[in-house]
């Protein structure tokens, strides 16, 4: 089926912010999941962490105004807010794997309803590279993805079991995709729905995911300003 | 008690055929530029390099590997915005990849340094690249057991620098440059700046000089970055 009025990749970002609290202190990953930073909620004050020993950075600088030292894990420029950190590298991993992040955002290929999150290679073909997501999904408090519902030829990205290469077992919490929200209920294996778009059916919604989805309780309207 | 050299070249000048060689830096920061270059003009072979990265373009890592100075690389992400030098021989089998969480990879290097030889984390349980290891499990949950990593050399990038070795780092060019200060028999750093024994307040030295034998002033040093902006090229 053809899904009409998905979410786009920055609509599931400011999805994705409203869950963040004050005082939260947030990995996001290289590239989509970087948007969330720009929706932060007024009032509210996440600290960011970056893998390669930075606590409290914020905005990109303007053009011609980057100092190559101060960059963020994706080799992006950054600058920093008051109260910013620099830290090494095992301090910054004694973070993630401390359990002292309270969410950890990442991209997805696949992800389980066993909480199973397949994100760093496709196959056996190409340059593997992991980088730090295998020990974010292991140490933040929080793991949480965002991803469209399904691939761009269609199929599931959230399934009963990862075909591609695991990230890391039992670790996501919680998926924000392009129709709905979703908890992992991790300990019983089940894709639990908190919102999904309220033009979609429950039978569209379960057609395009892989798995079953349950019901615990009321599911919430997914509602998102217009962006782009 | 002086460590300094005069010069990069007489820095790097016994590091031999066959050495592991354990380079800071995350992408271009915090990367030994002059050192690296001047390694690639001493010209040892065969070396197993420890760094984050793979190399971004034609200068640095990058270009160690496209003299074929490289045998091994251990490293989380071998991707850059330019990777071309390390994926072509990559996948001509010509080098050989261990690819290691990038917090796995910071804790080896860790151990190494500080007589640990071995150590559990959760990090890869389950996946392809913990399969291989040995597993236990602690309080209920299961962690793969990593083993210490150490090297013959490591080439690294400071900020200030005295003649007891004592540094401190700039930014975030920090990130692998102390723990690979810790972790090899001859630490070699490049400072951008030496100071006399008391310019640096002790309060604010960050990798004391007790695990750094040879320091050389590098003022103005390279950025990859830019050096790569520029599709600059060594030698």
């Amino acid at each position: 089926m053809s899904i009409q009025g998905q979410l786009n990749q920055e609509q599931i970002a400011w999805r994705a912010a409203q869950d963040i609290e004050d005082g939260a202190y947030v990995n996001l990953g290289i590239g989509f999941p970087e948007k969330v930073a720009a929706y932060t909620i007024e009032g509210r004050e996440p600290i960011f962490h970056t893998e390669n020993g930075v606590l409290g950075f914020g905005r990109a600088p303007a053009k011609g105004e980057e100092d190559w030292d101060l960059i963020n894990a994706g080799k992006k420029a950054i600058t920093l807010k008051p109260g910013a950190a620099f830290f090494d590298h095992a301090t910054s991993f004694a973070m993630i794997r401390g359990g002292h992040l309270d969410v950890a955002i990442l991209g997805a290929l696949q992800v389980a309803s066993n909480g199973d999150l397949a994100n760093w290679r496709v196959g056996d073909k190409g340059v593997p590279a992991v980088g730090g997501a295998m020990d974010l999904v292991n140490g933040a408090k929080r793991v949480a993805v965002l991803t469209d519902h399904v691939t761009r030829d269609g199929k599931p990205k959230l399934v009963e079991a990862c075909s591609f290469p695991l990230t890391g077992v039992g670790c996501v919490t919680r998926v924000y995709t392009s129709l709905a929200v979703i908890d992992v209920d991790i300990a019983n294996a089940r894709f639990v729905l908190v919102e999904k778009l309220s033009h979609l059916s429950m039978d569209d919604l379960q057609s395009v995911t892989g798995a079953k989805l349950h019901v615990d309780g009321d599911v919430g309207e997914l509602e998102v300003p217009e962006l782009s | 008690m002086n460590k300094c050299f005069a010069t990069a070249a007489e820095a790097v000048a016994d590091v031999f055929d066959g050495a592991t060689v354990m380079i800071g830096g995350f992408g271009g920061s915090g990367a030994p530029i002059e050192l690296i270059h001047a390694l690639i003009d001493a010209g040892p072979k065969n070396l197993t390099v420890v760094n984050n990265n793979a190399g971004n373009g034609h200068v640095g890592l990058a270009a160690m590997i496209e003299q074929g100075m490289v045998k091994k690389l251990i490293c989380s992400f071998p991707k850059s915005k330019d990777p071309k030098a390390f994926t072509d021989r990559y996948q001509a089998g010509e080098i050989e990849l261990e690819l290691v969480p990038q917090g796995t990879l910071a804790e080896r290097i860790r151990a190494g340094g500080a007589g640990i030889p071995a150590f559990y984390t959760p990090t890869a349980y389950g996946t392809e690249l913990g399969e291989t290891k040995p597993t236990a499990e602690f309080d209920g949950k299961p962690y793969v057991q990593e083993r210490w990593l150490k090297a013959d050399f490591a080439l690294i990038k400071a900020e200030l620098g005295d003649p007891y070795g004592n540094l401190t780092y700039r930014l975030a060019a920090r990130n692998f440059n102390p723990l690979m200060a810790t972790a090899a028999g001859k630490t070699i750093a490049q400072v951008s700046r030496l100071v006399e024994a008391g310019g640096i307040d002790p309060e604010a030295v960050v990798t004391p000089g007790i695990f750094v034998n040879r320091l050389v002033e590098i003022a103005n040093p390279q950025q990859e970055e830019v050096l790569n902006q520029a599709e600059a090229r060594y030698p």
